[in-house]
């Protein structure tokens, strides 16, 4: 049986060499196909954002007579970028360390404390990340205006930073399971109470696991979209998001294209800067989130 | 209460009893803050709502007034006859069966050439040249979905877009000024297309994770018994990243019936007579731009029940889908 079988591959061998060139050559043109489509809208993005309004009606392919920032101080000032921009930063900078501490205090404590309803709560949580955000958009809405956080950041953040804190309790879970009980124990007996064997101990040791959550919880807050659209409806206050999405709406109008291309090429680079630093990094959160 | 909490050793939850502390107060103002805490705040904002839309739902509450009234299940009836709504339910479940579907077909092709397409002789490794790939084609899941809209709606445009200027450029003239989001028939496809487009390079991704994880000597076997490259994607790699997939396919299912922001951009009225609405719009549209409270809570309910049912339905096809494998490979 297994001679059979080799006999077969040796003589497969002289034709298997030509079979690899064609499946390569066939393999390398569909991908280069499909990279094409993926690059290419944001090439021409990024050449139209230099464009003029009249130049981007005359034809799509044109190039820019002169390589001017016109729309780019367009886009930052008078469209509002700038500042919404900030905003972001701010909100997404303040969720992000809230869910991170919180996500990872309650993980730890899920992971490595035995009690009465450990298991429900971690059971009712992965739950909640099964369930359209949409069905509780409406309640919370009003929630938070009894509340009188309607339409302010403390309210916005906390909405982030509540939705955000079943993934990032989830994924975080597993890595505090399996750091080594000995440590705990030597920290225990060196009179380190629960705060200290958390802070000193503990958070260092689940450092990459955070890492690749931060990373993850970074991109889902900046792309947030429906919870600012209802929570957050003071323009002055608009994430980038939003901002985006009502400039693109009142650009059909005032027919300014030049300025959106611009608006869009300005906020696709912050995350270009993080995907190109973290890349690596963040492939294998990817991976590691999904997969255990 | 000295019983109530115990620290557990890793992964072991009938460890021997250990010396147990007293709860002192660095114990409990660490429960307080490490676990009240985060909790009052899931509660507060996700239970509640939750629980609460299930009350609002039976209620013609218009949401200014404090007074609710109850009407039973009055809402869901009424649904039946909303046209619209039961176009956006349509709509939301051909995303929900076409978006998962074709975006991970594509990306597990690009994930077996890029792990396992390679040459055939020698050990077992991909493409040549494929990281590149791999690494453009997961730079849409960063962009803000939003963004990835406008510049598609900006690439349709009828006049000026990309898209006309390249078909016209190779002689297609028909699509002069043809509108891609503005005519009934193309507008989902077209939607459809921006959606698959901004996620398959995400998913390519955990395929590839997934099938790094399939020992070697299987792919080895499976060669030496003559299993081409197409053969060893769909009886080898497929069974076993088969757990992958199904995960995949719940994450994608919730992303496809969401769809919101994608929609928003490209055709944020619904499209040329609602062909692109999905009932997260509608939802969106019923509760802020018309303020019926309870009838968008009800069509949240229902909302939720097709993720449900969609998710019932990946589970029960996958456990079929394994117990056939079960006994072909067995």
């Amino acid at each position: 049986m297994s001679a059979t079988t080799l006999d077969r591959a040796a003589g497969r061998t002289a034709r298997t060499r030509r079979g690899d060139l064609g499946v390569a050559t066939a393999s390398h043109a569909l991908l280069s196909i499909w990279m094409i489509i993926v690059i290419v809208p944001f090439l021409w993005t990024v050449m139209s954002s230099f464009k003029t309004t009249k130049e981007i009606l005359g034809s799509p392919f044109s190039l820019p007579a002169e390589l001017s920032f016109d729309n780019y101080v367009k886009a930052w000032t008078d469209a509002g970028i700038g500042r919404y921009f900030f905003n972001t930063v701010f909100v997404v900078g303040s969720s992000l360390i809230l869910v991170m501490l919180l996500g990872s205090m309650l993980a730890y404590v899920l992971a490595r404390f035995r009690f009465r309803g450990n298991r429900v709560i971690y059971n009712v949580m992965l739950a909640a990340m099964a369930f359209p955000v949409f069905l509780a958009i409406v309640p919370l809405f009003f929630i938070l205006q009894n509340m009188g956080l309607l339409n302010t950041w403390p309210g916005l953040i906390l909405a982030y930073v509540a939705f955000a804190l079943p993934f990032t309790m989830f994924f975080l879970y597993s890595f505090f399971k399996q750091l080594p009980h000995d440590v705990y124990e030597a920290a225990l007996i060196d009179g380190a109470g629960d705060w200290r064997t958390f802070f000193a101990i503990m958070l260092p040791m689940a450092t990459p696991g955070i890492a690749s959550v931060a990373i993850l919880n970074f991109l889902g807050l900046w792309n947030q979209f429906l919870l600012p659209v209802v929570l957050n409806t003071n323009r002055d206050n608009f994430v980038i998001s939003q901002g985006m999405a009502t400039f693109a709406a009142s650009a059909g109008y005032s027919i300014d294209f030049g300025a959106l291309f611009a608006a869009a090429v300005m906020t696709i680079i912050p995350v270009l800067i993080v995907y190109v630093v973290f890349q690596r990094k963040l492939q294998g959160s990817v991976a590691q989130g999904t997969f255990r | 209460m000295t019983a109530l909490l115990t620290a557990a050793g890793p992964g072991e939850r009938t460890a021997p009893p250990r010396p147990r502390r007293r709860p002192n107060l660095d114990r409990i103002s660490f429960m307080l803050v490490f676990l009240v805490a985060p909790l009052v705040l899931f509660a507060v904002f996700v239970l509640l709502p939750f629980a609460q839309s299930a009350y609002y739902s039976l209620t013609s509450w218009g949401g200014y007034s404090d007074r609710l009234e109850w009407v039973g299940l009055q809402n869901f009836t009424q649904m039946l006859g909303d046209e619209v709504l039961l176009k956006s339910v349509r709509n939301s479940v051909v995303l929900a069966l076409v978006v998962p579907t074709l975006t991970l077909t594509v990306a597990f092709a690009i994930a077996c050439v890029v792990t396992t397409g390679g040459p055939s002789i020698g050990t077992i490794k991909g493409l040549r040249g494929s990281a590149f790939y791999r690494v453009a084609s997961f730079f849409p899941y960063c962009v803000p979905a939003i963004v990835i809209g406008i510049i598609w709606a900006q690439v349709y445009d009828p006049s000026r877009g990309l898209l006309n200027g390249f078909l016209t450029a190779i002689g297609l003239d028909q699509f002069q000024s043809f509108p891609w989001l503005g005519n009934e028939s193309t507008a989902m496809a077209a939607s459809i297309f921006v959606i698959v487009w901004s996620l398959i390079g995400f998913y390519t991704i955990l395929f590839i994770a997934a099938i790094k994880g399939i020992p070697a000597e299987t792919y080895e076997a499976a060669r030496l018994d003559g299993a081409g490259r197409f053969r060893i994607a769909m009886s080898v790699t497929l069974p076993q990243i088969a757990s992958s997939f199904q995960t995949a396919y719940i994450y994608i299912g919730l992303v496809a019936v969401d769809s919101f922001v994608y929609m928003a951009a490209l055709n944020a009225q619904g499209g040329p007579n609602y062909a692109t609405l999905t009932m997260t719009q509608y939802l969106y549209n019923v509760a802020f731009f018309q303020g019926k409270f309870g009838y968008a809570t009800a069509i949240g309910i229902v909302l939720a029940l097709v993720t449900l049912v969609y998710a019932a339905l990946v589970f029960g096809v996958f456990r079929l889908l394994r117990g056939k494998d079960g006994g072909d490979h067995a």
